[in-house]
């Protein structure tokens, strides 16, 4: 009779699973870029606060966004982490599923760093270094031709003469996007590879080619996270790596670090505005989960408090670009003033 | 065969003596044994290989450097209103209570004589965990009565200097980390000596929660261990009553048609199914569909029964076709019922191999990732989940989870985590698989 038993049970057990009690934990997903800074935030919260640690899940901006907008309920995550800005698809699909009310919430800036192996050369870049560097057709003499780069000396001969071998955030990563923008687009418009390529082009076409990559093997998109970046620097010690600002400063012993422009990266050339390659980080709080939730109005202010996000914090400990307009951020958690429309 | 082989004069041999056929087939015979032992060199090369690398990396993590501080919990600063009222004393934050390490320690290290040139307040700080001072914190909460009085404490020190102890940070290596000095690896020098430094068991590694990346040196895999055992139960209790009651109809009444071999094969295949298939269905069934929540280990549990099910079931059909026929008809020969004999008879005969099925697929179902990244498993998740069944409602790790995070985490402390998690992982794996073993030598029956 024991299998009838068995069965009967697993029956009840499964019934009783539908009726699952209410959430008393906040639920937070997305970006791993700031995974990192909320899992501090979380423990610290967890410790000092009478709720529950909440609990973070990374997954990558855009997934986070999408997950926050799946609708209101228990069942649908609180916060939404996100390296890079929400764009109107996900306030679109916000709105369509019931999620009216979204508060923005910019905790502060990340640098992203250029890095090669500890024991290799100096490097000295620009963003038309890189340009030349990986762009799939670059202006030589005049004309727009198929890169022929094979070493840093090729792009720019202050480089030393190693083989261009880049490791690159992969299309799916928040970072990838400010790479793009602040790294290839510079480059390509300051070494007139742009106004080469809308010539021949076309204004629409033209600019997309600038972020078109070359494909023999010198630049490689890592799709993992900066641990397989820099276990593949370490195969490879001639290669560059692209990092976040946080991850570098874990790992100094390792890596040497690249200047861009002539600035060297740090928490205070990022804030100053010197250092050009940075991006701000945001979380997304679903403003119908406030007071339902409990607790959640407490983390996100705990999070913007100078304690946590301030410039002594622990967050600016870890690498994080302490937000210089840090009371203004406060001021609008605190009033739980939801974002606007995207400019 | 032509004539010419045996034209000519060939001399008899004796049978002792070998002919060239003889000796060909001999070493024809030393090459097959040779491949075979290759092919079994090869699968102990990679295994040594893996074993050796995970416990050289791992091994490490399961002893920890601490600090013993007698720490003076100052009224002044703990407890204000003086009325020993915790919920007036939780206003005090673990900031407040890292002051206090780190005056402890200051003082510790100046009446042990121990100077060095060019140590910061920041140098010192630094040696103590952050986690620390939430030690500190709890206690003093729970224990009110302590505040006024100076109390031992043992505390986890810095990851950075749990490193030095167990020689991943050098001194060469201190200058160029921006987390460490060489002035910390001097004072953990001079504490060492002193027995304020030690290095010890690490329970917590078993026992403690997940941590940030701010504190390497707290991370452990209780919560992890709680999830996955909890997500083993559900899965037991799940599969094992439904695969054996399918393995019994489908072998012992089912007709068989066109049905029950479109059935068989689709059971076939489901075995095959990657198990990230099986997360995508349980974040559309359980977790969207029939709102269960995130993170949970019920949903786990269900998921991993939906993936262990076609494995037991397999095996349980295997272990019902060994019970000879003769078994079933002498039960039915002496006026027992179907169900009597398949009851009394059948299955307890089929019962060691079903263990053994279920077993191995109890090992599978631990070891799998891919399923719980859908469902919000892989998750950071510091609070323990609840006593079951509640408990299992609440947010929990599981073990292959708690590698994975691991490893994608920037500070290098966390690799020996990793490993160690790992090593875990693996005993319970192979608690498992003895198990299975063991039940198959004792109880099987060969007919």
């Amino acid at each position: 009779m024991n299998t009838v038993k068995f069965t009967v049970s697993a029956i009840a057990m499964a019934a009783a699973a539908t009726a699952a009690d209410a959430r008393d934990q906040i639920q937070i997903a997305g970006s791993s870029t700031v995974l990192p800074y909320a899992t501090i935030v979380a423990e610290a919260f967890g410790e000092n606060f009478d709720f529950p640690t909440p609990v973070v899940e990374g997954g990558g901006s855009g997934a986070g966004r999408k997950k926050l907008c799946e609708g209101v309920g228990e069942n649908t995550i609180d916060i939404a982490n996100s390296s890079s800005r929400i764009k109107q698809s996900d306030i679109d699909l916000c709105a369509s599923n019931g999620v009216s009310e979204v508060m923005e919430v910019r905790i502060g800036y990340d640098g992203i760093v250029f890095a090669s192996d500890i024991n290799g050369p100096e490097f000295a870049f620009t963003p038309a270094d890189w340009y030349n560097a990986l762009a799939a057709e670059v202006v030589k003499d005049g004309a727009l031709v198929a890169n022929p780069n094979k070493t840093w000396a090729d792009v720019n001969p202050a480089l030393p003469a190693q083989d261009i071998l880049a490791f690159i955030p992969g299309t799916k990563h928040g970072t990838r996007e400010v790479f793009d923008v602040k790294v290839l687009e510079a480059g390509c418009e300051e070494t007139g590879a742009l106004e080469a390529l809308k010539a021949a082009k076309g204004e629409e076409e033209g600019p997309k080619g600038c972020l078109t990559l070359r494909t023999d093997g010198a630049s490689v998109d890592i799709d993992g996270d900066y641990t397989e970046t820099l276990a593949r620097i370490d195969a490879n010690k001639n290669a560059i790596g692209v990092f976040g600002l946080s991850f570098y400063q874990n790992n100094t012993d390792k890596l040497r670090v690249a200047t861009m422009g002539g600035v060297v990266p740090s928490t205070e050339s990022i804030a100053s505005g010197e250092y050009p390659v940075s991006r701000p980080l945001y979380f997304y709080v679903k403003k119908a989960h406030l007071g339902v939730i409990p607790g959640l109005q407490e983390y996100i202010d705990f999070f913007v408090s100078d304690d946590m996000a301030g410039p002594d914090g622990p967050l600016a400990a870890y690498g994080l670009v302490s937000d210089p307009e840090l009371a203004a951020t406060q001021a609008m958690v605190a009033a739980g003033t939801p974002m606007g429309p995207l400019n | 065969m032509t004539d010419a082989t045996f034209s000519g004069a060939v001399p008899r041999q004796s049978l002792y003596a070998p002919d060239e056929g003889m000796r060909r087939r001999n070493a024809a015979e030393a090459r097959f044994r040779l491949y075979g032992l290759i092919a079994v060199g090869i699968g102990l090369v990679a295994l040594v290989l893996l074993l050796s690398s995970v416990l050289l990396n791992g091994a490490s993590s399961f002893r920890q450097a601490s600090l013993l501080l007698d720490v003076p919990l100052d009224a002044a600063v703990l407890d204000k209103a003086g009325d020993r009222d915790p919920e007036k004393m939780k206003r005090v934050t673990t900031i407040g209570y890292g002051k206090l390490l780190d005056t402890a320690l200051k003082e510790m290290i100046a009446s042990k004589g121990i100077v060095i040139e060019g140590l910061t307040d920041k140098d010192v700080s630094d040696m103590i965990s952050k986690e620390a001072a939430a030690l500190v914190r709890n206690r003093v909460l729970a224990h009110p009565d302590l505040v006024g009085q100076t109390v031992s404490f043992k505390v986890l020190a810095n990851g950075r200097i749990d490193g030095y102890l167990k020689g991943r940070v050098s001194m060469e290596s201190a200058a160029r980390d921006s987390n460490v000095s060489p002035n910390q690896l001097r004072l953990a020098d001079a504490l060492r000596e002193e027995g304020v430094l030690i290095k010890a068991f690490n329970w917590l590694f078993i026992t403690a929660p997940d941590a940030s990346e701010l504190r390497p040196e707290a991370a452990g895999l209780g919560v992890a261990i709680l999830g996955s055992a909890y997500m083993m139960i559900i899965v037991l209790v799940l599969s094992l009553p439904i695969g054996v009651a399918a393995s019994v109809y489908l072998e012992e009444f089912a007709p068989k048609n066109r049905w029950t071999d479109l059935i068989e094969v689709n059971i076939s295949n489901l075995a095959a199914v990657p198990s990230i298939v099986f997360g995508i269905l349980g974040l559309a069934v359980f977790i969207n569909f029939a709102g269960l929540p995130q993170s949970a280990p019920v949903v786990g549990g269900l998921v991993l029964t939906l993936m262990t099910l076609p494995t037991i079931i397999i095996a349980t059909r295997a272990a019902l076709k060994a019970v000879p026929p003769s078994i079933r008809e002498a039960a039915l020969g002496v006026g027992a019922s179907k169900m009597q004999s398949i009851l009394h008879h059948v299955l307890p005969l089929a019962m060691p191999g079903i263990l053994t099925g279920a077993i191995i697929g109890l090992a599978q179902a631990l070891g799998e990732t891919a399923p719980l990244l859908l469902i919000g498993m892989v998750a950071f998740v510091r609070d323990y989940p609840g006593a079951p069944p509640e408990g299992f409602f609440d947010p929990a790790s599981a073990l292959p989870v708690q590698v994975y995070n691991w490893t994608q985490r920037a500070d290098p402390a966390f690799v020996e985590r990793a490993s160690g998690a790992i090593i875990v992982l693996l005993i319970f794996l192979l608690i498992m698989n003895a198990v299975a073993i063991v039940l198959r030598r004792k109880f099987e029956r060969r007919w």
